[in-house]
């Protein structure tokens, strides 16, 4: 296509439409370069995102599954409970290894020497008596027979069955010997061995064998605090943006808190963490590792974000509502608390739930007060000592043993399930109550 | 709306000021070291899961200085009874702890831990010296001249013609961490000192001698990969050429991919460590706060099942969670001593 010269109008200068359709075709190469640009940089974060999700569900939905023995257990009586009483007391105290130990014998008549019926005895996770204990508390009417019981495999052999670990390497490489292999072998083909749903991994606190690991501990101390991180953080949160707003006068103290407020938001979480430890742990006096040091902390971190958002909130609201409320005679506080708050909650909630969102997932501040730490018990209120999800996935990730890979990975799928349900939450709540003008 | 303002200000100061009385704790408290973590957790649980009426211990891992400086801050239930350590405790941590009342300490040593150099199996095994690890690592070498220069090496040939020609590539832990700590005091100095002109500078230039021997490169030849000791393992599975620096329980886990490199001739292996053999090799502690063992008698349960055989023995639970146990004797005069709790003496240095 020829481009057409500039038509030269009477007073000596270019025609100005013509200057326009000359720049057309670079222009909108420009607008299409910015709109690829900004595709691809969607597109790469995209790729990203479904990268990082691949590779944790890849690696973690195993920890889903568990691998258990079936054991033919004989209950006897006299190992149980020898004097017949049914005392619950006796019964939780018997030697329920011993039980176990003597089913394995059972099933393997051929090992006789000692070494080789510790390897065997070994296959069975140190967490089976408690299960056996349990069982046999739950049906005591079936002491005195033989039950056969499915109990965890220790974890070397829950890698084996889940194909961690490669049989076609010499034996001094392996962790798992080939004798051992013989058994696994012969109980899987009794059927005695197979991979089920892993309960223990919701029910269970952490421990040192990966078989035995679960996240409760965990999620019951992220609960506690963050449910006590909503009771503090929120009221004072939205007090504070509504007196900054709607009463504050405008001078040089708002202004320096305005600014500050908004440098908080910035400030590296773990100076939170220094903070609470000098202040709540040092001077107050508050027991350590409890969610209650926790939340506190947490408090003074989200308090930023919910005020920023809840002032923004605020600020959408129109004056023509606070006039109309002032104009039929209602106080200040009144236009407040009747017509401004009702229709800025949404997006105070919002910012709230961003604001938890991000405790949530938040280990550094909690690194001062003692709350990474292994914690077996599962934490029952708010000055137990506790430690949180993202914690618990940090500590398993440094574990040396192979079972807490797939169990990190695992721990994080959780942890991702819980953000995304507060995000859609916070999406969820805009869209069904903002309101536009 | 003044009025308000002062209502919002009252609610605000009272709600952040309400205290909490300090509370009973009815576990044990322990501290230190991440080295240590993985075995005083064992223990802990099987305290748990054995005795009936204690409470499983909290363990912290705060690192072996945060943990000393926890121990010795004083007596009294919110300070730990028990401390993990990964190098014995230095004399001004001890002044520190009876200048805060906690006069008698009981010290009770554990096991070893070695730290080993390895690489991804694909390729073949690393025949190392302390020299060579020294001369490939250090910030400043010696320059043939009398005097240093920034390290020049960018091979492993260039080192040492017997090694391979394969680009310096070390990922290891970084300062923060007490086995970089370690591995500077027992491979950097030791390879520095079998260099005759550095160990000559140790009585003339002690501070100099220090610096050198404990700089290491920050040109990308070290590669700092964080506390994750399993991160280490993966990107060495990743880059065969590569060389990784971990705790020995590592490479217990993962002996199917990755493989110990041998130093001056040793390979690491249990035996090796346990000998001593193994150059590279730490003893570890824990610590008990004597004033404590009458309000918190489960200390006793707690040393009594760390110092039996069935836990710290060569056959015990924590051997498979990675710890190097002491030699027979050694380990019944510890265990002794330590269900005694005979306090320590003040340490020389």
């Amino acid at each position: 296509m020829n481009k057409p010269a500039p038509q030269i109008t009477p007073t000596g200068r270019p025609n100005p439409v013509d200057i326009v359709r000359a720049s057309l075709k670079r222009r909108y190469a420009r607008e299409r370069r910015f709109r690829w640009l900004g595709a691809t940089a969607v597109l790469i974060g995209l790729l990203c995102v479904v990268l990082l999700f691949a590779d944790i569900i890849l690696k973690g939905y195993t920890a889903f599954q568990q691998t258990y023995i079936r054991l033919p257990i004989a209950l006897e009586a006299e190992s149980i409970d020898p004097e017949g009483t049914g005392a619950r007391a006796a019964i939780e105290d018997a030697d329920y290894l011993a039980l176990i130990r003597n089913a394995l014998f059972e099933l393997f008549p051929e090992v006789r020497d000692r070494q080789e019926r510790r390897l065997l005895t070994s296959i069975v996770s140190v967490g089976a008596p408690n299960l056996v204990r349990e069982y046999v508390l739950a049906h005591p009417d079936r002491i005195g027979t033989t039950q056969e019981i499915w109990v965890p495999a220790t974890a070397d052999i829950d890698m084996l069955m889940k194909g961690h670990i490669n049989r076609d390497l010499p034996e001094a490489e392996r962790r798992v010997k080939d004798q051992t292999l013989g058994w696994i072998d012969r109980l899987a083909a009794e059927g005695r061995i197979a991979k089920r749903f892993n309960t223990p991994f919701f029910v269970n606190g952490t421990s040192r064998e990966p078989e035995l690991a679960g996240i409760a501990g965990a999620l019951m101390g992220s609960f506690y605090t963050l449910l006590l991180t909503l009771i503090l953080s929120f009221p004072i949160g939205v007090g504070a943006a509504i007196y900054l707003e709607e009463f504050a006068p405008r001078n040089r103290w708002t202004d320096l808190i305005e600014i500050n407020i908004n440098n908080l938001a910035a400030v590296p979480s773990i100076v939170f963490g220094l903070l609470g430890l000098a202040v709540f742990i040092g001077f107050f006096g508050m027991p350590r590792s409890t969610p209650l040091v926790g939340a506190l902390v947490l408090t003074l971190m989200t308090l930023p974000t919910i005020i920023i958002a809840s002032r923004a909130a605020l600020k959408s609201v129109p004056p023509s509502i606070r006039e109309a409320a002032l104009g039929v005679g209602a106080s200040s506080l009144q236009t407040q608390f009747h017509h401004v708050l009702p229709l800025a909650m949404p997006g105070m909630l919002t910012g709230t739930i961003i604001g938890m969102a991000q405790a949530l997932g938040e280990t550094a501040p909690l690194l001062m007060i003692g709350m990474i730490a292994f914690i077996v018990d599962i934490p029952q209120g708010f000055t137990d000592m506790a430690t949180v999800l993202p914690v618990q996935i940090y500590l398993w990730a440094d574990s040396p043993e192979r079972g807490f890979v797939e169990r990190t990975s695992a721990a994080i799928m959780v942890l991702l399930a819980f953000l995304f349900a507060m995000n859609l939450a916070a999406v969820l709540l805009r869209r069904r109550f903002e309101r536009r003008w | 709306m003044k009025q308000s303002a002062i209502v919002v200000a009252v609610t605000l100061a009272a709600s952040s000021a309400f205290s909490v009385p300090a509370m009973a704790r009815d576990t044990l408290y322990i501290v230190g070291s991440s080295t240590v973590f993985p075995f005083s957790t064992a223990v802990a649980e099987a305290l748990g899961r054995s005795k009936k009426g204690i409470k499983t211990p909290k363990v912290e891992s705060t690192g072996t200085g945060g943990g000393m400086k926890l121990f010795c801050a004083g007596v009294g239930i919110n300070h730990p009874d028990i401390t993990n350590a990964s190098r014995a405790i230095k004399a001004s941590e001890y002044e520190t702890c009876q200048a805060n009342g906690v006069k008698e300490i009981t010290e009770v040593k554990i096991g070893f831990d070695g730290i080993v150099i390895a690489n991804s199996k694909t390729s073949g095994r690393w025949d190392l010296n302390l020299k060579d690890l020294y001369l490939a690592l250090a910030k400043d070498v010696p320059d043939g001249k009398g005097g240093f220069q920034p390290n020049p090496y960018k091979k492993w040939n260039e080192v040492n013609p017997d090694l391979p020609d394969l680009k310096i590539e070390v990922l290891g832990p970084p300062p923060t961490s007490g086995t970089r700590d370690a591995f500077v005091e027992l491979a950097m100095e030791g390879g520095c000192n079998s260099i005759s002109e550095i160990k000559a500078l140790k009585k003339t230039d002690e501070k100099k001698h220090k610096a050198v021997c404990q700089g290491i490169r920050e040109d990308g030849a070290y590669i700092e990969a964080g506390e994750n000791d399993n991160l280490i393992v993966q990107k060495l599975i990743a880059n065969p050429s590569a060389l990784g620096i971990f705790g020995y329980s590592f490479l217990d886990q993962n002996t199917d991919k990755i493989q110990g490199s041998k130093v001056n001739g040793v390979e690491p292996k249990y035996e090796t460590i346990s000998t001593g053999q193994y150059p590279i090799s730490r003893s570890l502690y824990f610590y008990v706060k004597n004033a404590h063992l009458e309000s918190f008698p489960a200390i006793k349960d707690y040393v009594t099942e760390f110092t039996s055989d069935k836990a710290w023995g060569p056959n015990g639970y924590l051997a498979d969670k990675g710890l190097i146990a002491l030699p027979d004797a050694e380990r019944k005069a510890i265990a002794q001593k330590a269900r005694a709790f005979t306090p320590m003496e003040k340490p020389s240095h």
